[in-house]
């Protein structure tokens, strides 16, 4: 059965910068500011591509990035629940 | 109103409005030599009137208003009238700039670069750019630092520093006493006193500077030196900032561009002495 499907703001909504490896990002809708790490930044970009639900979201990260399996979708499923608590995602 | 006053303080104006002649003097006293504002026209007004009306002359109490207004500002008793004019300017300041993204900070300039020192109240970063202000550097302001939206300067807001405790004493040693305001005990923040900036930081008011050193002061450890993480900068100086939130994306770009601009560290010291020794260290490797 497939997941809750989950949808990013388009790039010009979020300012980004790169201090020390962390990505500080301004959310201009909610006008707030996040500090997120690896790979946070990653799945809004892939999440850009259109609404996906984590399977989905896995096979656009795997396209882009090397890394094994179950380990990775635990982790994609914990982001992806922060994500949408800080409102930087949302359910499509 | 019955009084006034009007200042100008680095790139920002004030009038400053009283029921009283008494606070409006002091301040008079305090700010000889700063200049009124060129075009006669405040970007912000401070007013110092009577709680209730009937208080001007019973018991009276001073309530700081402005166009900016915190609804729960306590006001002060009367003998502390100037420390409600110089509250009522940083709360006009704090609530109302949108020119510059405003960090609580202080800082002072050497060579046309300038050092930014932040932390919690008590952390000693007035009294340390009190003492830099003294030994070769020049006082850009003791309580706000103000970060230039475009260009990412630094600008200066030399008030009077405002000192507390102990603080008093260690400058009182290294200033002459004119300089001074009128010493006022038992302050909501303690014993306080006010202290005019020199001539150079008052004659150079106008002038900006390039941030190149960002330090996190903290009295009362041992002497210690720590890196601190840019992403970890950037959110203590969101912290510091009082309208980082109302500028939005310019607040944010001029505080990324700040943070990837400088160098940065949290300094511990146990003494005043073993801070400026810190400071100057620090200032030389950043250089």
């Amino acid at each position: 059965m497939a997941g809750p499907r989950y949808i990013a703001d388009p790039e010009d909504c979020v300012r980004s910068v790169t201090l020390d490896g962390l990505s500080v990002l301004f959310h201009r809708p909610s006008g707030m500011t996040h500090i997120v790490a690896s790979p946070a930044p990653e799945i809004l970009v892939a999440l850009r591509q259109g609404p996906a639900d984590a399977a989905e979201l896995l096979r656009r990260l795997r396209e882009a990035y090397d890394f094994d399996g179950d380990e990775a979708a635990d982790a994609v499923d914990a982001r992806l629940a922060e994500l949408e608590q800080a409102g930087l995602v949302r359910r499509a | 109103m019955k009084h006034r006053l009007s200042l100008q303080i680095g790139p920002v104006s004030f009038r400053i409005g009283s029921a009283w002649a008494e606070p409006l003097d002091a301040l008079a006293r305090l700010y000889a030599g700063y200049s009124e504002p060129e075009d006669g026209i405040a970007d912000f007004t401070v007013r110092l009137e009577p709680e209730q009306i009937w208080r001007r002359w019973i018991r009276p109490s001073v309530a700081i208003r402005g166009d900016y207004i915190l609804p729960d500002a306590l006001p002060l008793a009367l003998a502390h009238g100037l420390l409600a004019a110089e509250m009522g300017m940083n709360l006009q300041m704090a609530l109302g700039q949108k020119r510059f993204l405003l960090l609580h900070a202080a800082s002072a300039e050497k060579d046309g670069r300038a050092l930014i020192m932040t932390g919690e109240s008590g952390a000693g970063k007035s009294t340390l750019a009190a003492l830099l202000g003294e030994r070769g550097w020049r006082l850009m302001g003791d309580e706000f630092a103000l970060l230039d939206l475009d260009e990412g300067r630094l600008h200066p807001f030399p008030r009077a520093v405002s000192l507390k405790n102990k603080a008093i004493a260690v400058m009182e040693q290294e200033v002459p006493g004119d300089r001074f305001g009128p010493r006022l005990e038992d302050t909501p923040k303690g014993t306080i006193r006010h202290l005019r900036p020199n001539q150079e930081a008052l004659g150079r008011m106008g002038e900006s500077a390039r941030p190149a050193l960002i330090l996190f002061p903290r009295f009362g450890a041992a002497e210690a030196i720590r890196g601190v993480g840019q992403a970890e900068i950037f959110m203590r100086l969101t912290q510091a900032s009082t309208n980082y939130v109302t500028l939005g994306a310019a607040g944010f770009d001029a505080l990324a561009k700040l943070v990837g601009a400088c160098p940065a560290a949290a300094i511990d010291y146990p003494d005043t002495g073993t801070a400026i020794g810190l400071v100057e260290e620090l200032w030389r490797e950043a250089a």
